[in-house]
């Protein structure tokens, strides 16, 4: 499977991640090579086999319907690169 | 006093006990060693000497009133995937810059309520994606051990290589460390020092950054396989906030330190016999067969046939785990953020600036096999072919107790050696992920010295909650080796 430009820049969108033009480039040559080399899986007959969705035999849990944390908008913004009246603020996304 | 940075955990505790030197001493002497020796070593990103100081008296009053805990006043360093409340954690990635979490993670708490205390953050690979340190935002740890007749820096493995290199160097006498696919595992290898990845769901990954969450476990690494016991009992045990952690007593580790293993059969998996493997990972192999077979265990052949699907499967669904969970890193919440024309250019803008070239190509290798008409042929056929590596052990694990293999494929090797190349570089966990793969336990035990002169590491994989059977095996490992030698000390400036 050849990745190519297009391709890199496509998922480069998808992933919110601006490439340049040179990082296109090394990437089209990397991701080509590391699919190209998982591509061995196909040689696996998994005809029949479940898909792994959990590792560890065990139930999920259920814990009580109720509030037991929170009350502090605060702590919860102290990192935020900008913040006002304890809201995240980001760029005007509704004209 | 002699030098307390050079005890174990285990002879730590008796000499707190015995007031050998107090708490405070010893959290002193290992800021000492880290003043001296971290300029050349670089693994300690964030030394909390402050912090340690306070900690390491109130063990010395807990001490004094007779009302210790099991790690009372033991040094630690903490990998810097640990949230640590009000204390910087950035996984080693710009785009953490400045992020002091408002909570402590599950694990590091439950190793300060059992006494221990903190020396500082470590170094690690960006989201603890590498497999020599080289990844991390803070420059490339460097190993203690360097190769006969030679001063050429040489890794420490990765992603847990500060974690390594400070257990190895002796600046702190364990570390916490994450293993997703062989994290804690291949430095330990690299190191000379004990790694233990626990069973999935062993420890709680709750307040722990987010690689690949089906996959990351935390684990000790320390200088013996009792300390890993040690510590392993104080890391784990069930957590409500953690959906996976598993609800299983957590025994006494080191009750199992010492047993017998007369009568328990090892199997040998033939497919960890690699093509083009060197002829010392064979050698160290075989030995490790003989010392088991000296103490009474029944060696057998097994055969775990899905084995080389194993790291290919793990570069589709690790990559696809961390495209999901480094999601949230969009310059909003914490963290760094680059302005742009509208909100779209100022995520990508963030992104962009914040992750490294390891992080930015496994976040686009796990978009593109999660993307539409992908999905099934990438993603959905490496679980399938997962379920098939997990039916493997469960199959031979009918027959044996605990399986043999080799940690790492060779000793450490040059800075820049290999980080030209991202598929040579993961061939470094081929022996490794596998039991990531099933979330099975395995620990990697020192066990011989390279024709370089550097540490090599034997790995045992058990069942499922039976760290127990790693402790008492590796211990027997431990014993026949012997003492290894120890890196000669030239990272230490007086």
């Amino acid at each position: 499977m050849k990745i190519d430009d297009a391709t890199v820049r496509h998922i480069a969108r998808l992933a919110r991640i601006k490439v340049s033009d040179a990082e296109a480039k090394t990437l089209e040559n990397e991701l080509t090579g590391i699919l190209g080399w998982v591509e061995q899986l196909s040689e696996v007959d998994t005809d029949g086999v479940e898909p792994m969705t959990c590792v560890t035999d065990m139930q999920i849990h259920m814990r009580k319907d109720e509030v037991t944390d929170g009350g502090y908008p605060e702590e919860i913004v102290k990192n935020a690169p900008e913040s006002t009246d304890n809201f995240f603020v980001v760029p005007k996304v509704v004209e | 006093m002699s030098d307390p940075t050079r005890l174990t955990i285990a002879e730590t505790r008796e000499a707190l006990t015995a007031k050998a030197f107090s708490a405070e001493e010893l959290a002193q002497a290992h800021l000492d060693a880290i003043e001296t020796g971290n300029a050349a070593l670089n693994a300690f990103i964030l030394p909390t000497q402050e912090h340690a100081l306070d900690e390491a008296r109130a063990s010395d009053e807990r001490i004094a009133k007779g009302d210790t805990r099991p790690m009372e006043g033991i040094p630690l360093g903490i990998k810097d995937l640990f949230c640590t409340k009000g204390v910087r954690t950035t996984a080693c990635s710009h785009i953490l810059d400045g992020f002091e979490p408002g909570y402590e993670s599950t694990v590091t708490q439950n190793l300060w309520d059992a006494g221990a205390v903190m020396l500082g953050k470590l170094n690690c690979d960006e989201f603890a994606m590498g497999s020599s340190n080289e990844t991390s935002c803070y420059d490339p740890v460097i190993n203690p051990w360097r190769r006969d007749g030679s001063d050429a820096k040489l890794v420490p493995g990765g992603s847990s290589g500060g974690s390594a290199s400070a257990v190895a160097a002796y600046m702190c006498q364990g570390a916490t460390a994450t293993d997703t696919g062989g994290s804690i595992r291949q430095p330990a290898s690299l190191t000379g020092t004990v790694g233990l990845k626990p069973t999935y769901g062993r420890c709680s990954r709750w307040g722990t950054v987010a690689f690949a969450s089906s996959l990351d476990q935390a684990g000790p690494i320390t200088r013996s396989v009792r300390d890993s016991a040690i510590m392993l009992g104080a890391m784990a045990g069930y957590d409500e906030k953690d959906t996976t952690s598993v609800n299983v007593a957590v025994p006494d580790y080191e009750a199992a330190v010492g047993q017998s293993i007369k009568g328990l059969k090892v199997g040998i998996p033939k497919e960890y016999s690699m093509e083009g493997m060197p002829k010392e990972i064979e050698t160290l192999w075989h030995q490790g067969i003989a010392w088991l077979k000296d103490a009474g265990a029944e060696l057998a052949d097994v055969s775990l046939p899905h084995t080389k699907y194993a790291l290919p499967a793990y570069y589709i669904v690790a990559p696809a785990e961390a495209s999901s969970n480094l999601a949230r890193y969009d310059g909003v919440r914490y963290g760094l953020r680059v302005e742009g024309d509208d909100i779209i250019d100022m995520y990508e803008k963030t992104r962009a600036a914040g992750f490294g070239a390891e992080v930015k190509r496994r976040v686009l290798i796990g978009t593109y096999v999660l993307s539409a008409g992908y999905y099934d042929a990438y993603y959905l056929k490496a679980q399938r072919v997962r379920t098939l590596i997990k039916r493997d052990f469960e199959q031979v694990f009918e027959d044996v107790d605990v399986l043999l293999t080799p940690a790492t494929p060779g000793p450490a090797f040059a800075l820049g050696e290999k980080s030209g190349d991202p598929i040579e570089m993961y061939l470094n966990d081929i022996f490794t992920v596998p039991a990531n793969m099933s979330g099975l336990p395995g620990i990697s035990i020192p066990a011989g010295i390279s024709g370089e002169g550097t540490p090599l590491g034997l790995q045992l994989i058990s069942k499922a909650f039976d760290e127990e059977m790693l402790f008492r095996v590796g211990h027997v490992i431990e014993q026949a080796a012997g003492k290894l030698p120890e890196p000669e000390d030239w990272w230490s400036v007086s």
